[in-house]
């Protein structure tokens, strides 16, 4: 941020001026912190890990209070995530700490899908803030930053090197959050396999493009110390909530038969370094890498999604709202020519029914007519055939007629013949 | 008083200098040398066991091998990157060696799984070991139907050993499919890897969970045979506190180290140093006694006559079941019956049963309205 503030700067006239007196502005730093720890601060962190591998008892350890966590079951269906937010109180500064755990991960035989998940709730907590981000109405400095700042990935302590889905995860992690790679249970490993297995866990790290977070360097007060720090990842912790007596003192630490490992024993384990490291020296570049790097990518990623440009074809700048203008009545214009195409398809599969029902109309007129002309063609030819008959019986009568006669006519010339 | 007095002369026996003073005695017959012969011609065969590994990479399953058989039998391994093993499908290898111990030879092969629930899929990666071991008695069954059965190699897998990490809070998905999948092949010994990342608290807890979760999902383990009624108390009581210390959790080493003032094998740590052969440390010492001392012969004997039985039979009354498939129509033997009815056959013979019942009682209700009608 500071960079590329002075860039901006020089561009314009500006003078160096050198003070008569006191003013006043150097306390400029101690308003702010006084201003943030009265907002209080907020942090959240993803622990990446198998079922039972330690993660619930480090952030006991870390943060010195039993978070109440119940032991997941090893017969999840599928990874999912379970964040729980506490408000713990140092001194006069509070922390509102969300912890995420991933429940269910490594159990299943099939690991192809674990890792989405986690990527998701991820990428939803980025979608949340930008949506915040681009109302109209908005309140950024109320609203509860639930981005993970940093994800402490455990692996387990093999002795060989990282396994086949740590490798999968990471890579799919690396460029949403910041990754730190801790070895988990190291009271298994020996020094000497230890340093082996770290050197080849960064090996391969390195080889397969993974990006961890690395503490930074520019700072002249903590360049020192985070550097030295960075040659020592990735961390082998040990955690412990139960106390032992050692000496004459009451430190945590696991007992064994055959000794004590003390938690906070520099040369047992790399515990302190993580603290230091994660809370009392980095966590503020922490939560900035985190909203300057991380969702300044998602968000770039999103907005080009929605096709937003910050330069038009012609090279000229944009600006947010004339392309938000431009979408929407890009978006209005779709709307409208969809309708006209439905209200058009409608009007036409209309007509279509219609004249389907004109056609059978005419083809039921044409079948009746036809009809009735067959009914009148058959009429005819009965009458044809009752006027046949009725003449055939005129004839009939006419000959009965003439014969009867014929027969009384023939007697009486029978009779005169017989006169004669 | 006699047994007693045979039992004494038995002992004597195995010494072959007693021989003059078994002359004395007119009752004794002699058959209790037949220890002692046998003793003698076993020790001329030799023995051979066959010994399988498996779990994850990274649970010192090779090292616990080398220190169990003091050998080092993977001198070159070949060790994969995690980039390598996203697709890696499990292979099995096979280390042969001979090793003698007082006059005694023993065939030792040890079959490793390398690759198992490595990759990110890890669907049926436990095909390939179920088909190695189904080989294995394959290839002994059809040896022994043979005619020359005078060299018969005896490549079966006695024993397996499936390392479950300590990390977790119990068996995981892959570890009770694995272990339902061989429990009916082979003798299967779970172990608790890398044992010194538990505290003893912690390791009692996982003992407990383990066994609790492996009666729930009906895995059959290997089973300690009862002692005999007439072992010495001693005995009795270190198979009993065998059987409550089941799954045994073990820790490797191959590397001597100085540790209260004597060289033992153990791991060198900042805060103390861990004894494998230590009995308040480790299990280790019981696995071996266990293993080797005492029930070698006993994983073999369940592998010959229940697990090999089990497949040879099911191999012949599929091989039968096939035949009698095929005659069905014209085989001049009667056919004996099937033990088992297909299922099949059976639901559609209830069927038509049920509609004959029903086709006959509408005859009887039409031949009723019948009769009303005529009345």
């Amino acid at each position: 941020m500071a960079a590329t503030d002075v860039d901006i700067f020089s561009n314009e006239e500006k003078r160096n001026l050198s003070l008569g007196g006191h003013v006043g502005f150097d306390s400029l730093p101690d308003q702010l912190v006084s201003k943030s720890v009265t907002q209080g601060f907020c942090f959240n962190i993803l622990c990446v890990g198998e079922t039972g591998i330690g993660k619930s008892t480090l952030m006991n350890t870390l943060f010195n209070t039993m978070f109440e966590n119940e032991e997941a079951s090893h017969y999840q269906n599928s990874v999912y995530l379970r964040p729980r937010t506490y408000d713990l109180q140092e001194s006069n500064v509070h922390l509102k700490l969300t912890i995420v755990d991933t429940v269910g991960f490594g159990d299943q035989i099939n690991k192809e899908d674990s890792y989405k998940p986690i990527v998701d709730y991820i990428d939803t907590q980025f979608e949340n803030y930008l949506q915040e981000e681009l109302k109209i109405k908005r309140s950024l400095f109320n609203y509860h930053d639930t981005r993970i700042h940093i994800c402490l990935y455990f692996i387990a302590p093999t002795g060989h090197s990282l396994k086949s889905l740590d490798l999968v995860t990471m890579k799919k992690l690396d460029s949403k959050v910041n990754i730190i790679p801790i070895i988990a249970k190291a009271d298994t490993i020996s020094k000497s396999e230890l340093h082996k297995f770290k050197i080849k866990i960064m090996s391969e790290l390195v080889s397969n493009g993974v990006q961890i977070y690395q503490f930074p360097t520019d700072d002249e007060a903590v360049t020192e110390i985070n550097s030295s720090m960075n040659a020592h990842l990735p961390f082998a912790v040990v955690g412990s909530v139960e106390e032992v007596k050692v000496g004459n003192k009451t430190v945590r630490a696991r007992q064994y038969p055959w000794g004590v490992v003390q938690v906070e024993n520099e040369s047992h384990c790399d515990f302190v370094k993580l603290r230091e490291m994660l809370i009392r020296v980095n966590m503020e570049d922490l939560r900035e890498q985190t909203h300057a790097r991380h969702y300044e990518l998602y968000r770039r990623c999103k907005l080009e999604e929605m096709g937003f440009k910050d330069t038009d074809p012609d090279s000229q700048p944009f600006s947010l709202q004339e392309t938000y203008e431009a979408k929407r009545k890009e978006f209005l214009g779709d709307l409208q020519r969809k309708e006209e195409e439905m209200r058009q398809m409608f009007v036409s599969k209309v007509k279509e029914t219609e004249a389907e029902l004109k056609e059978k109309e005419k083809e039921l007129h044409d079948k009746f007519e036809q009809l009735k002309r067959m009914h009148q063609e058959e009429k005819r030819k009965v009458e044809e055939k009752r006027r046949d008959i009725e003449e055939e019986m005129n004839a009939f009568n006419r000959r009965k007629v003439a014969a009867e006669t014929l027969s009384l006519s023939q007697p009486l010339k029978k009779d005169k013949d017989k006169k004669n | 008083m006699d047994a007693i007095l045979q039992e004494k002369l038995a002992e004597k026996l195995l010494c072959p200098r007693a021989r003059s003073s078994r002359q004395k005695d007119r009752q004794y017959v002699g058959f209790a040398t037949l220890p002692n012969q046998v003793h003698r011609k076993s020790v001329k065969k030799g023995f051979d066991f066959t010994l399988m590994v498996a779990g994850e990479s990274g649970l010192g399953k090779s090292t616990l091998v080398n220190s169990l058989f003091l050998t080092d039998l993977y001198k070159d391994r070949k060790l994969l990157n995690a980039e390598e093993r996203i697709s890696q499908t499990v292979e099995i290898t096979k280390h042969t060696v001979d090793i003698e111990e007082k006059g005694v030879k023993l065939k030792l092969t040890i079959v490793d799984t390398p690759g198992f629930g490595d990759a990110v899929n890890n669907n049926e990666c436990w095909k390939p070991i179920t088909d190695y071991i189904d080989q294995q008695f394959e290839q002994y069954f059809r040896d022994e139907s043979g005619l020359n059965r005078k060299n018969i190699l005896d490549n079966r897998v006695h024993c397996c050993l499936y390392f479950i990490p300590p990390f977790g809070h119990g068996l995981r998905p892959i570890d009770v499919e694995f272990m339902k999948a061989l429990h009916e092949k082979v003798n299967i010994i779970p172990l608790i890897a890398k044992a010194d990342c538990l505290t003893p608290n912690e390791i009692k807890k996982l003992k407990d969970r383990v066994r609790d979760e492996i009666e729930k999902f009906g895995i059959k383990v290997y089973q300690f045979p009862e002692c005999d009624s007439d072992e010495d108390e001693e005995f009795k009581q270190l198979d009993k506190e065998l059987k409550e210390c089941t799954p045994l959790a073990v820790i490797g080493s191959n590397t001597v180290v100085e540790a209260r003032g004597q060289r033992v094998r153990g791991r060198v740590y900042p805060w103390g140093i861990v004894e494998v052969e230590n009995q308040s440390h480790c299990d280790f010492v019981k696995l071996r006694s266990m293993l080797i001392r005492s029930h070698m012969h006993d994983l073999k004997d369940v592998t010959c006559d229940v697990h090999y039985e089990n497949y040879r039979a099911q191999c012949i009354q599929d091989m039968t079941s096939k035949l009698t498939q095929d005659n069905r129509v014209d085989s001049p033997l009667p056919i004996l019956p099937l033990p088992t009815p297909d299922a099949e056959t059976e639901r559609l013979i209830k069927m038509k049963d049920e509609e004959l019942k029903r086709m006959q009682e509408m005859l009887e209700k039409m031949q009723q309205q019948i009769h009303e009608k005529e009345q």
